[in-house]
């Protein structure tokens, strides 16, 4: 999907997914092994196929399977939406949260737990998210206007962002009760523990068309390289190429943290560790990105799992306690491209 | 056939009136020369060829063609341009910019082939780049960057090259050198408009001259005949010195490429 001058760089390319991909797989089967209670787990496989209903098969089907899917999943989201905002916008900064998809789903969550509905109809939750995360993309692209330079979509991006952001400080203030309060607090801090199949199949959707959006896109954002005039001259459309990114941003991130709450810094750390990997090619940087997230995420949710600690470490702490200071370290050592 | 055939191109942007009814006719083979001082429009009108900006009035025929009608990967494939002071916003290598150029003609999904690779390949040998492919494109040298960019619009392979100030940032030679370039493009059938600031080198290199001055057409032909005193004093305020001879000795290149010069990472 992405230009290679040569056979012997494509064969690279390739042969980093394998890699990447056969790591992810790893993870995948060791976070089924990590739980609160040792189960033996090929036990559990064999009567989960077998239809037997054992206590030990409903464990791994039912807790383990679900977490590392959903881990696999709003990882893979996370980091191909990082890629291509920073692709979108040519900066290295940008986060899959800017166009305010993050901070909308978290707004649109927090008021399904504050009025009570989500604890009554269970689909409210990831429902609110989405909407939440829909109309504060779409408010981001409105009040940027159609032609927008990149400095004022970033602008409009923080603007919607902090206004969400105080909405869900004012819910939690005139919270009903102080459940509702733990309720949106614990969410916000963003955790894979205790869900079900029910809300894979939420998240999975909304995922896969987000990531099919995006799988087209990286030729362009290959040409964005050059600025977004040279960009036009080569034949990309950039009002049509941002309002795919943005919905695909919007649907994927609203999924995912509709489920999981708010995960930050894997969407802005995996790019820029795989950058060097691919010679900085946005278009490259893609798939591999999707793979990185959900390798990031699924480590750090097997991190909190081993981490010894009375009440379990939720996975978005984790995932900021790491990616802040890390994230510093690579501003600092990207410094040396600035002469 | 005219390549480009423009005619009453108007421009205004909040208000304020950028050009007034341009026109400009671009014929295969041709090099034609955009000259005029400091905010006279050249590089508006470059990009409303382009198809980056558009034009509040006028008609802009490519090939015979309404530009506005072509789609864009139609309007990339035969219209390349090379920005003024362009530049890369990731540290890609030489190869990996230059190879961009092939991106009109893949479209989203088929992959580069061996005739795309052959013409990244004799982009970078007539820049002079070969042996600077696989560097990052920030430990470049302005002018080797310049090289680079112009080294993308030729690996378009287009039939109009546009090219806004593409020797502002060149030393002697390269300048010569990316001027034969642009020359020997237009002498292979296609045909370069090209802004430019240095007179010597436009009178040198091109077929014809336009000269802008305030977003109108102040003059236009063969160099000799716009390259004069009136126009001189009506466009840049400026009288040539008179040394003898007659004005258009003020205005020759006095130098030519020796041959010898190495460019760096060569040897």
């Amino acid at each position: 999907m992405t230009l290679s001058t040569s056979g012997g760089k494509a064969d690279y390319q390739g042969r980093l997914i394998a890699l990447m991909a056969a790591a992810l797989a790893c993870l995948f089967v060791l976070s089924l092994f990590i739980g609160s209670n040792p189960i033996p787990v090929l036990t559990a496989a064999l009567d989960a196929a077998g239809d037997t209903q054992s206590v030990i098969a409903l464990i791994l089907t039912e807790v383990r399977l679900p977490r590392a899917l959903i881990a696999l999943v709003a990882g893979a989201t996370l980091g191909v939406c990082g890629a291509s905002m920073q692709g979108l916008l040519q900066n290295p900064l940008a986060s899959p949260g800017l166009v305010g998809s993050a901070s909308g789903a978290a707004l649109g969550a927090s008021l399904a737990l504050y009025s009570g509905v989500a604890a009554s109809f269970w689909l409210a939750l990831p429902a609110g998210g989405m909407i939440g995360s829909l109309l504060a993309t779409l408010l981001v692209y409105t009040l940027a206007g159609r032609a927008a330079g990149t400095a004022t979509l970033i602008l409009a991006g923080v603007a919607v962002n902090s206004i969400a952001l105080s909405l869900i400080s004012l819910l939690i203030n005139l919270a009903p009760s102080p459940y509702a309060v733990r309720e949106i607090v614990l969410w916000m801090l963003g955790s894979l523990a205790n869900h079900s199949m029910g809300d894979f199949w939420i998240l999975l959707p909304g995922s896969l068309l987000g990531w099919m959006l995006l799988a087209g896109t990286g030729r362009s954002l290959d040409a964005l390289t050059l600025g977004e005039e040279t960009a036009h001259t080569l034949g990309v459309n950039l009002d049509r190429l941002r309002w795919r990114i943005f919905f695909a941003v919007a649907l994927a991130v609203g999924s995912a943290v509709s489920i999981t709450g708010a995960i930050g810094f894997i969407g802005l750390v995996t790019p820029h560790l795989l950058r060097p990997l691919v010679g900085f090619q946005p278009g490259r940087l893609l798939p591999v990105s999707a793979l990185g997230g959900a390798i990031l995420l699924l480590c750090a949710d097997i991190g909190v799992r081993l981490f010894p600690a009375g009440t379990e470490i939720k996975v978005g702490v984790l995932t900021s306690l790491v990616g802040a200071p890390f994230f510093l370290f690579l501003i600092v050592k990207s410094r040396r491209w600035q002469i | 056939m005219k390549m480009i055939d423009a005619s009453g191109l108007s421009l205004s942007l909040g208000g304020q009136p950028i050009l007034h009814r341009i026109s400009l006719q671009l014929k295969a083979g041709e090099m034609l020369g955009l000259i005029g001082p400091n905010g006279a429009g050249k590089s508006s009108l470059l990009k409303i060829i382009a198809g980056i900006v558009k034009p509040s009035a006028g008609e802009l025929l490519i090939d015979g063609r309404p530009l506005d009608r072509l789609s864009g990967l139609e309007r990339a494939r035969s219209i390349a341009y090379l920005a003024q002071s362009g530049t890369a916003h990731w540290p890609i290598s030489v190869a990996r910019i230059v190879a961009l150029g092939r991106l009109p003609h893949l479209g989203s999904w088929r992959n580069a082939s061996s005739e795309d690779r052959r013409i990244i390949d004799q982009a970078l040998r007539r820049t002079d780049l070969l042996a600077l492919s696989e560097r990052p494109f920030p430990t470049l040298s302005g002018g080797e960057k310049a090289r680079v960019l112009l080294a993308r619009a030729l690996a378009v392979e287009p039939k109009i090259l546009l090219a806004d100030e593409p020797v502002a940032a060149l030393d002697l030679s390269h300048q010569l050198e990316v001027m034969d370039l642009l020359r020997q493009h237009c002498n292979d059938g296609g045909a370069a408009l090209v802004v430019l600031h240095d007179l010597r080198l436009a009178a040198h290199y091109c077929d014809r001259l336009q000269l802008l001055h305030q977003g109108r057409t102040l003059d236009v032909g063969v160099p000799e005949s716009v390259i004069n005193d009136t126009n001189l004093q009506q466009a840049y305020g400026v009288r040539i010195r008179q040394t003898g001879g007659s004005l258009m000795d003020a205005f020759a290149l006095t130098w030519s490429k020796t041959g010898g010069q190495e460019s760096p990472g060569q040897n």
